[in-house]
Parts: structure tokens; C-alpha cells; sequence
């Protein structure tokens, strides 16, 4: 389990907008890598293109290399399904499927994919709640509604679900930014825990969580309106947040800007 | 309500003095609108009390075992008894086929519309002829029906004939009410399904239309009563028949719509009082597949809490 992601000369559009340009570098695995960067910059496009969900919106495209390891997601012949099997997502407003159970919701993944044998599911469920640090509070309660958990046990079931089908990579688009310090804390210490399995990439606009959480942080920045978004710099988090290269991302760091 | 007192920040500095009483003019002005509402809403309802209960008054007098029991078979107009089995049994086949038809037809229409046919040519083309076919005047489809399936095809009256006429009345109202239950489905739904690998088609299928199952159930049942009232289509295309045809595929057969019109049409009190039967059981026809509707969206709602 777990890749490394190798993006070189990766462009993205929406339509005629230019959204990100250029952008080339290399994510470890087994670590978070932390994306951050003021509103608008292109983090979260970027992080679409990693499992091909950019293209999912209509007049979006892509141009460039994403090797995860030693395929090209965007290769000729790629299926962007079996690329999302294997790289899983969280979204920044927690969303369990509304008709489902908590258990459906864990299990959804599986389902849609065809794995029906009960007791393989009820593994899998349990040892994704487990992993998702959620199995002991919803243990007793696995047939009630997904939607009826406070938001942040909601957003710990999306990452359940997520981990359920057993990706190489996590893709975390602010998957905090929805809830409150305690449950923020908790999806923390899940992060913590599951990058010792998954190579995690998460986008935050919180730089204290990105100084927590992540081994190497990427700055993001734009150059102005309806300019594309672009990487300034990405290294170790601890030389990004005392001694970066560039000056913007200083700037940044140090809320001058942004 | 409206009397409540407001905080007195939002008073003019004159009105201060008097801490919180509401003048006389805005009182007067609140109990003058609060009476206008009043009235607009009685005038809304009082025409459908009155339908209800004239049709209640002049047709619960025939609504006994007989009229649910019995065809108009051998009974003239003149005659007491008879009933509107044959009209209902009708009725209820005609919409079970035409909902058969229509509604895998209009759901997979809506499904087109909101999930694959995005701002394409296609989906603006078949979404232009969708509200064309929502103006269609219901004897128009009558005539369609008439000239194309027994005049052209050569076909006999039949209630299959009906049921088409109805489905082409039909399908519109439920690609509307289907494409905005689909719209309020949250994208974010969609894209939490994609990312766990799931293929659109599965994702429509399992994500999408479950959460929008209930409003697409009401608007289905919505449909279904508007086309079961319908007359003109089927004065044209089932004929008229006073005996029990229970083969909706062969000969003319009744429906409660053209029971009543028949019925109405006689000079006789007998008949004058079947008509009203006739359209009291309608009526209540309706209200029961409302009220199943409202149920089954019940059974079906998504769970919150």
C-alpha cells in the first residue's frame, strides 16, 4: 500500500480558464503532504486532477503527467473509475449518503463494486470504523442513518468510507474546515495514525493544522486575477514555516498577505 | 404575531417617550391585512368546498353496494340501480397501463436531462419538446391517438388506446417533477460517490435516484391522478361501452371520466344521480392514490436524525 505521486508539467483548465499552470513535484509516500495557499490559488483543482475528479465537471481538462508510481493516471486507456478506486478522497463538507445506514455508508464503496459476501463486508466495516477512529461510538448503532452523527463523527464516517476501499492514496480537500476544535483534533490524530499506511495529501487554509499534521507542505499562489494558479515551493514543513525559500511564501506564513 | 412590541432603537427619537406601545395607525394597518389575507384565502377554498360538497350531497345518495358491484349492462337510462363497476375496473387498468409506459419513459427522460445530457444539443432539443408536449390540450392527444393507432394502424377502440393517449400526457408532467427532484440531489452526493470508484451509471443508480425516490413518488402519484380524470382523450380513443370488458387490449371499454360524461348527458334522474356517483368515486379515487402517495414518500424519506 501507498504510492508516491509524481506530477511534472501538469496543467488544468475549466473551459477557456486557465486554473492551474505548470505544476511539477514529488509526493513521499507513507506522509502527509500538506497543500496551502491563499482562496482561489488552485489547491483544490490541483488535488481534483490527482484522482481525476477535475474532468468530472463539465469543460474541464487536464494536460500533463501524473505517475503514481509507475503509471500514468492520464495515460491512453486510463479508466478514471479504477483510478478513484485507488485514489480515495474526503470532502470538505462531511457527506454520508443520506439513504444509507452508517453501516450502508461504510460499505457503499464495496457495494457499488460489486463485493456482497456479508461477512467480507462486515470485516471490512468494522476495521474501516476502527481505522477511522469512529467503531467505538458507533458500534451499538450501525443501522441508524450516517446523517443522524454529530459533524464531525460524519466527516470520520466519510474518511471510514474512504479507507473502506482500500486506496494507495488519501485525498483530504480541507476536511476540517466544516468542524469544530475537538472534532478537528479528531480527525487530527486519524490523519496521524493512517499515514503509516496511506499516502495522504490534504489541503487546509489552517497553517497552524498543516504545521501539525503534514511531513512536507506545498505553497500555493496566484499571481492575480484570472491569472492561473501556480506552486511556489514545496519542502519539509518544518523549513517551510521557519526558513522558506521564497519570499511570498514567507509573506504568506507570517500573515502578511492573504 | 405582528403586535409583538419592536425594540425601541428602531423607533424615531419622538416615539421614544413611550416605551414600546404600538401606534394606533400600525394596529389599524396590521388587523386590515391580517383580514385581506383572510379573505383571499377563503376565496381560494370556497370553490373547492363547493365541488366537493355538491358532488357529496348528489352522490353519496347511488353510493351503495350496487354501483360498485354492477356494469350498466341492461339498464336504461330511465332505470334505477345500475353501477359504474365496468367504468372503474376500466379506469384502473387504462392508468395502471399508462403509468407502466410512461413512467420508466419519463423517469430515464429526467435522468438523461439532469445526469448525461448536461447543456448538450440534445438535452436542450429533447427538454424544448418536453415543454411542448406539457401545452399539448388533452383532446389533441386524443386525435394523435385516434388517427395514428386506429386509423392509420387500423386498431379497434380499445382502453390500450386510451392508455396511450394518457401516456403522451402523462410523460411530461413526469420528467418535469422527475429533472427537479434530481436537480435538489447535492452534487456533493454525486462526487463522494465517484471518488470511491463508483461508475455514474451505478452512482445514478444507487446514490441519485434513492435520495430523490420520494419527490420523484409524489410526482409520479401527482400524475396519475390528473390523468385519471381526463375525459377528452378517451372519449376518442376507448369508445363507450355499458358492459364489463376487462381486456384493456380488445374492444371498447368504459372509464369513470366517460361514465360520468355519458351518464350527465341523459335526461333521466336515474342517470343525472349515477353521474354524480360516478364522480364522487372518482374523487375519492384520486384522494386514496394521494393519500398511498403520501405514504409510500413517508416509507421512503430520506432519514436525518
Amino acid at each position: 500500500m501507498a504510492k508516491r505521486i509524481e506530477v511534472s508539467g501538469l496543467h488544468a483548465y475549466y473551459g477557456g480558464v486557465h486554473a492551474i499552470a505548470d505544476i511539477s513535484m514529488t509526493i513521499e509516500p507513507r506522509s502527509v503532504t500538506a497543500f496551502i495557499g491563499p482562496s482561489g490559488c488552485g489547491k483544490s483543482t490541483f488535488l481534483r486532477t490527482l484522482n481525476r475528479m477535475h474532468e468530472v465537471i463539465p469543460g474541464a481538462r487536464v494536460e500533463g503527467k501524473v505517475m503514481l508510481d509507475d503509471e500514468d493516471l492520464y495515460g491512453p486507456g486510463v479508466d478514471p473509475v479504477a483510478v478513484r478506486r485507488v485514489v480515495g478522497m474526503v470532502f470538505q463538507r462531511p457527506n454520508p449518503f443520506p439513504t444509507m445506514s452508517i453501516y450502508d455508508n461504510v460499505a457503499a464503496g464495496l457495494k457499488l463494486n460489486g463485493v456482497r459476501r456479508k461477512s467480507r463486508l462486515d470485516d471490512i466495516v468494522e476495521e474501516s470504523l476502527k481505522g477511522a477512529n469512529l467503531w467505538n461510538e458507533v458500534k451499538d448503532r450501525l443501522n441508524k442513518p450516517g446523517a443522524g452523527l454529530s459533524g464531525g463523527q460524519q466527516q470520520r464516517l466519510c474518511i471510514a468510507r474512504a479507507i473502506a476501499v482500500q486506496p494507495q492514496v488519501l485525498l483530504m480537500d480541507e476536511p476540517c474546515s466544516a468542524l469544530d476544535p475537538i472534532s478537528t483534533l479528531a480527525v487530527e490524530d486519524l490523519i496521524a495514525k493512517l499515514k503509516s499506511q496511506y499516502t495522504i495529501v490534504i489541503v487546509t487554509h489552517n497553517m497552524q493544522q498543516a504545521a501539525r499534521v503534514s511531513d512536507r507542505t506545498a505553497f500555493f499562489n496566484i499571481a492575480g486575477i484570472g491569472k492561473p494558479g501556480k506552486l511556489v515551493e514545496i519542502g519539509d514543513t518544518s523549513k517551510i514555516f521557519t526558513k522558506p525559500e521564497q519570499k511570498a511564501t514567507e509573506e504568506y506564513i507570517t500573515g502578511r498577505f492573504g | 404575531m405582528t403586535t409583538l412590541t419592536k425594540p425601541t432603537d428602531d423607533l424615531p427619537p419622538a416615539a421614544r417617550g413611550s416605551l414600546g406601545s404600538v401606534s394606533a395607525a400600525r394596529k389599524l394597518k396590521d388587523r386590515l391585512v391580517q383580514i385581506l389575507v383572510y379573505i383571499a384565502f377563503a376565496l381560494a377554498v370556497v370553490p373547492l368546498v363547493s365541488v366537493l360538497w355538491t358532488v357529496l350531497t348528489n352522490g353519496l345518495g347511488r353510493l351503495d353496494a350496487t354501483f360498485l358491484q354492477f356494469s350498466m349492462n341492461g339498464v336504461g337510462g330511465r332505470d334505477e340501480g345500475g353501477g359504474a363497476y365496468h367504468a372503474i375496473l376500466g379506469t384502473l387498468e387504462q392508468v395502471a397501463i399508462t403509468s407502466v409506459i410512461a413512467v420508466p419513459i419519463a423517469v430515464l427522460t429526467a435522468v438523461y436531462l439532469v445526469e448525461y445530457g448536461g447543456n448538450g444539443r440534445l438535452a436542450r432539443a429533447v427538454s424544448f419538446f418536453v415543454d411542448v408536449m406539457t401545452g399539448i390540450p388533452s383532446i389533441v392527444a386524443g386525435l394523435f391517438v385516434l388517427a395514428l393507432w386506429l386509423l392509420t394502424f387500423g386498431f379497434t377502440y380499445s382502453g390500450f388506446a386510451g392508455s396511450l393517449a394518457l401516456t403522451i400526457l402523462m410523460i411530461p408532467t413526469v420528467v418535469r417533477a422527475t429533472e427537479e427532484m434530481l436537480k435538489l440531489v447535492p452534487n456533493d452526493l454525486r462526487e463522494a460517490s465517484y471518488a470511491l470508484g463508483v461508475p455514474r451509471w451505478r452512482t445514478v443508480c444507487f446514490v441519485v435516484l434513492p435520495t430523490a425516490l420520494t419527490g420523484i413518488i409524489t410526482g409520479v402519484m401527482l400524475a396519475v391522478a390528473r390523468v385519471m380524470g381526463e375525459t377528452a382523450p378517451l372519449l376518442l380513443t376507448i369508445f363507450f361501452t355499458k358492459a364489463i370488458n376487462a381486456n384493456p387490449f380488445e374492444g371498447p371499454q368504459a372509464a369513470l371520466p366517460t361514465f360520468i360524461w355519458e351518464q350527465a348527458g341523459d335526461p333521466n334522474q336515474a342517470s343525472i344521480d349515477r353521474a354524480w356517483t360516478g364522480a364522487l368515486v372518482l374523487i375519492l379515487l384520486i384522494m386514496l392514490f394521494n393519500l398511498g402517495a403520501r405514504l409510500v414518500a413517508r416509507f421512503f424519506r430520506p432519514v436525518s436524525r
